[in-house]
């Protein structure tokens, strides 16, 4: 190892990897050229789109922006861990049965979020369009305006949105929706 | 993107004591904004020292009754904690509508104070820039600049700080914490941002090699009747072109006391303290509101193509304060 390249240890869907980085690799590259998990989705690189979500202790990132040094020993979460065996994770289930999207490239960021953003709201957090912000106002319904506020870092090219909204939506009422991720979003924590 | 070196800081004495070494070292906290930087060129740190895991994650009561905020407390952290939410509303909307989902849960209260301005001639290498090239030239002044400055520029950058935490922070007289090799200080935000001048490489007031440890929020009876307005040029994920924090406390029809800080207008936060000093003592109404903002613009030096912000920023005074004025009496 040089002073700029170091040995890592990424956790990715329960499993550990050992593997040597130059310190200016990102998570997204990591998992795509280095571990072959390309279900994760290169799209603008600079954090505007979406497509390279994933989750690390269970909170969606960009990955792209996310130095794979910085996820050392952290539990990285992407599409290719969402379905246990051969039963896919509810929001999975119901992007298929919606047709929540065209061409399909940023669909695992899409769903990435999509779990995340019901973790989230599941947590009580608020969002840009909850009408009262304040603990005492009660958790914010998950309308439509909800989930495309929420769901707002992950751009389709496609436009794809009005399925996705309503597989997001079809997930939220399904049983076990958060149950393939640890659901960390611990809003009242502090 | 230049090769450099990466150590992990183990506590903020030993944080310190890396940059303090090293002065082509920086910080690394989400690194939304430098990562981003340094993909397209425009920061070249030889080495970062990554602080997330510093402990600076809490949000706790300060002594005098408000809440200090650590440094490396995420954004979405930030605008969830029930006392932000109940105290602060109008700070857990204005982190709200800032970025992404996945992007408030990397970024950090400190590193949202330290971003950079998102003016597209200073990540672009080929133009000249104040900011990232002193000496170069401002190429917004007469090219592009419908989402710069209208207060407080100067004839060598027109540039806005991009934050919408920080506007929320500047009307509720934050104040920053650091620490240094020579020991800990602190500066109230609205000193924190150095006037643009002819040094608007120069951004902050924070000695070299400064770790931002936290913030603190004073208590303020009139920031539980407080509100976050932004406008921007789509329904979500953009930057302002004009946003403003209000915080506003009517006692008989009376201003008892009031907040105003506007975002997108300035190198920082712009705390309107002209138009809060008018109010005061005046009858809480529209015509009070809109000549407290008339005030605050008098000193508006808008560019060929953004005087529209002088007036978005009128607006936005009267309408969200004629808000709290109903919300207030609920």
């Amino acid at each position: 190892m040089t002073s700029t390249t170091s040995m890592i240890t990424l956790k990715v869907n329960g499993e550990k990897h050992v593997l040597p980085v130059d310190h200016r690799t990102t998570l997204l590259d990591a998992l795509r050229e280095r571990l072959d998990l390309t279900g994760t989705k290169k799209g603008c690189d600079q954090g505007q789109c979406g497509a390279c979500t994933v989750l690390l202790d269970g909170r969606r990132v960009v990955s792209c922006l996310q130095l794979a040094m910085a996820a050392e020993d952290r539990e990285i979460t992407t599409i290719e861990g969402l379905a246990e065996d051969d039963r896919l994770h509810p929001v999975q289930q119901a992007f298929l049965d919606l047709d929540g999207y065209q061409c399909g490239y940023c669909t695992p960021g899409q769903i990435c979020s999509a779990v995340a953003v019901l973790a989230e709201h599941a947590a009580g957090w608020p969002s840009a369009v909850t009408g009262d912000v304040r603990p005492e106002a009660g958790q914010p319904e998950l309308t439509a305006e909800e989930i495309r506020e929420r769901m707002s870092g992950n751009l389709c090219r496609c436009g794809a949105y009005v399925a996705i909204v309503e597989a997001v939506a079809r997930a939220a009422d399904a049983p076990g929706k958060a149950s393939a991720v640890t659901a960390r979003p611990e809003g009242a924590r502090r | 993107m230049k090769e450099f070196q990466y150590q992990r800081a183990g506590d903020v004495p030993g944080a310190v004591a890396l940059l303090a070494a090293d002065p082509e070292a920086r910080f690394l906290g989400g690194g939304t904004n430098l990562v981003d930087l340094m993909k397209c060129g425009v920061e070249r740190p030889a080495r970062l020292v990554d602080i997330r895991r510093l402990p600076l994650d809490r949000i706790e009561p300060s002594r005098e009754g408000g809440l200090r905020i650590g440094a490396t407390v995420t954004n979405s952290d930030l605008a969830a904690h029930a006392e932000v939410r109940s105290r602060y509303p109008a700070l857990a909307q204005a982190v709200l509508a800032g970025a992404s989902g996945q992007l408030r849960n990397m970024a950090t209260v400190g590193g949202n104070l330290l971003q950079r301005t998102r003016c597209p001639y200073f990540a672009d290498l080929a133009k000249p820039c104040n900011k990232r090239a002193p000496g170069s030239g401002c190429p917004a002044i007469t090219g592009e600049h419908h989402n710069h400055a209208i207060l407080g520029a100067s004839d060598h950058c027109v540039a806005t700080h991009p934050s919408d935490m920080g506007v929320a922070l500047t009307a509720f007289d934050a104040i920053v914490q650091y620490e240094t090799a020579e020991g800990p200080g602190e500066l109230p935000l609205t000193e924190f941002y150095l006037p643009v001048g002819d040094s608007p490489h120069r951004e902050t007031a924070l000695p070299p090699g400064a770790l931002i440890t936290g913030v603190t929020l004073p208590p303020a009876r009139v920031a539980a009747n407080s509100r976050y307005r932004k406008v921007r040029e789509r329904a979500s994920y953009a930057f302002a072109i004009g946003s403003i924090a209000a915080a506003l406390d009517v006692r008989d029809g009376i201003v008892h006391d009031v907040r105003l800080a506007f975002g997108a207008v300035a190198s920082r936060p712009w705390r309107a303290r002209a138009a809060e000093r008018l109010l005061v003592g005046r009858p809480a109404d529209a015509e009070a509101f809109a000549a407290a903002a008339d005030a605050e613009l008098a000193a508006a030096r808008p560019l060929a193509g953004n005087a529209y912000k002088v007036t978005l920023i009128r607006n936005l005074v009267v309408s969200e304060l004629t808000t709290l004025v109903q919300e207030g009496t609920r």
